[in-house]
């Protein structure tokens, strides 16, 4: 089979499997609404000031969030055994890595869009800058979070303590990510400065770390 | 390893150290407007320096791992590894606080979000990450998920220094920065490089005990491994 084709499967897997039992999407969205709530406690979220964080409260709330759907994805699969069979098949490895992370892109994508309008309303914002931009940088800062997110939730997979290992491995490598997409995110909600600078971060971010996961995964799936 | 190679070493990297405190304390002149508190860069870079090797031999130990791990020669890759990772963090933390105490005379703070410094504090966090991993991971698997890992922070490291950079440009520097190192004065080069030299010849050493012990906790892992082996076929006998 194609990886194309095995990939379409997993997909297909993987989001029927939250269609029906909706474990990822519903506690990321509580998660997210729940920082909101928290952080309007420590600033005032209607102050002038808040649009200059809000793009960083918004990026920690998705991130927290983000945790939430990966630490379950993988789980799913040791489940009866699932993750053995899968290792078995005579399927390239990385159509079932790109399927996950393809699915838990959608998953948290969903989940951003649903709470935009939530920060909107909570912190008063009004965009300054093009706000088209600020689906672009969604769209490369969710990818950067969520294929190392993938990789790592797989990679923590056996370890002792897996829920708690995942952040602590993933949040120091996507730092820079986040320095992207928070500043650009502010930089657009303030319309000072253009962000056109961390777009291109996020992207070449992107690019480089979907090619080490697609090289690295196999022998992590594999590790014994 | 010979007893005597490893005491002769050690013997001798007392030596040296002891002559670079000497260069630094006694020999290099007095820095003009920091005093004394300068003394301290000595010691600084050099930890730096050995930090910076430490984790570079962690990359090459790693890839070396991940191509050979079906070979005998994955295991003494593997506890490179880990001895130079373990090494790397001491002496970027060594590196980290002298820092700070370098600072808090001359700049008056002990800490400033600066490129460099933030870059450097990110690049320690990476590598606590990569112990944090090794720690918690059980079993055969764990030095293939560290070598990956180790893939991935290396990667990180241009992308962290760069995106830091713009981050920092784009914002006023919150204080004054003396320019460290951009005009050392010739007379101060030798201290320097002989505790760069020193500091690089006390961190092998500490590599040395280091390597060994892992590779000695490998063998008795081996050992047990084969022994419980041994036991359960005698008992299914």
């Amino acid at each position: 089979m194609s990886l194309a084709r095995t990939l379409a499967l997993h997909l297909r897997k993987d989001l029927r499997l939250e269609w029906r039992s909706k474990d990822a999407a519903n506690s990321m969205l509580f998660f997210a609404l729940l920082v909101v709530v928290i952080f309007s406690f420590a600033f005032d979220p209607l102050a002038e000031e808040s649009r200059h964080i809000a793009g960083g409260i918004a990026w920690v709330a998705f991130l927290f969030a983000t945790i939430v759907a990966l630490n379950q994805s993988w789980a799913r699969e040791l489940r009866n055994q699932v993750l053995d069979a899968l290792r078995i098949a005579p399927a390239p490895a990385n159509a079932l890595f790109l399927g996950k992370t393809i699915a838990n892109f959608i998953f948290v994508g969903i989940v951003e869009a649903l709470m935009t309008p939530v920060f909107v309303v909570f912190y008063n914002l009004r965009v300054v800058g093009s706000g088209w931009q600020l689906v672009l940088v969604a769209a490369l800062g969710t990818w950067a979070l969520v294929v190392n997110g993938t990789f790592f939730s797989a990679l923590s997979l056996r370890t002792r303590n897996r829920e708690l290992m995942l952040p602590l491995i993933l949040f120091p490598i996507s730092l820079p990510a986040l320095l992207g997409m928070v500043l650009a995110t502010t930089n657009i909600l303030t319309g000072e400065r253009s962000p056109a600078d961390w777009i291109k971060l996020l992207s070449v971010y992107d690019v480089v770390f979907t090619t080490v996961c697609l090289l690295l995964f196999e022998i992590v799936l594999n590790a014994e | 390893m010979n007893r005597t190679a490893f005491t002769v070493s050690a013997l001798a990297v007392a030596v040296l150290l002891s002559f670079g405190l000497h260069e630094a304390l006694q020999v290099a002149p007095t820095e003009a407007t920091m005093g004394n508190v300068q003394r301290i860069f000595y010691y600084h870079v050099p930890s730096y320096a050995a930090a910076f090797t430490f984790f570079f031999v962690n990359l090459l130990a790693s890839v070396t791992y991940l191509v050979k791990r079906n070979t005998p020669a994955a295991r003494p890759a593997d506890a490179v590894a880990v001895s130079a990772a373990e090494l790397g963090v001491i002496f970027c933390s060594v590196g980290l606080m002298t820092g700070m105490l370098w600072a808090k005379p001359v700049w008056g703070i002990w800490w400033t979000w600066d490129a460099r410094l933030t870059s450097t504090f990110v690049l320690w966090l990476i590598y606590v990450s990569y112990l944090m991993l090794r720690r918690l991971s059980a079993g055969d698997q764990a030095p293939t998920l560290a070598a990956a890992l180790a893939i991935f922070g290396f990667v990180d490291v241009p992308i962290v220094y760069m995106s830091i950079r713009w981050w920092r440009t784009q914002h006023p520097q919150p204080v004054i920065f003396g320019e460290q190192g951009s005009g050392l004065d010739p007379s101060m080069v030798p201290a320097l490089l002989i505790n760069i030299v020193a500091f690089l010849c006390y961190g092998a050493i500490v590599f040395w005990i280091r390597y060994k012990l892992e590779r000695a906790r490998q063998e008795l892992h081996e050992a047990q491994a084969l022994h419980s082996l041994e036991l359960a076929r005698s008992e299914a006998r």
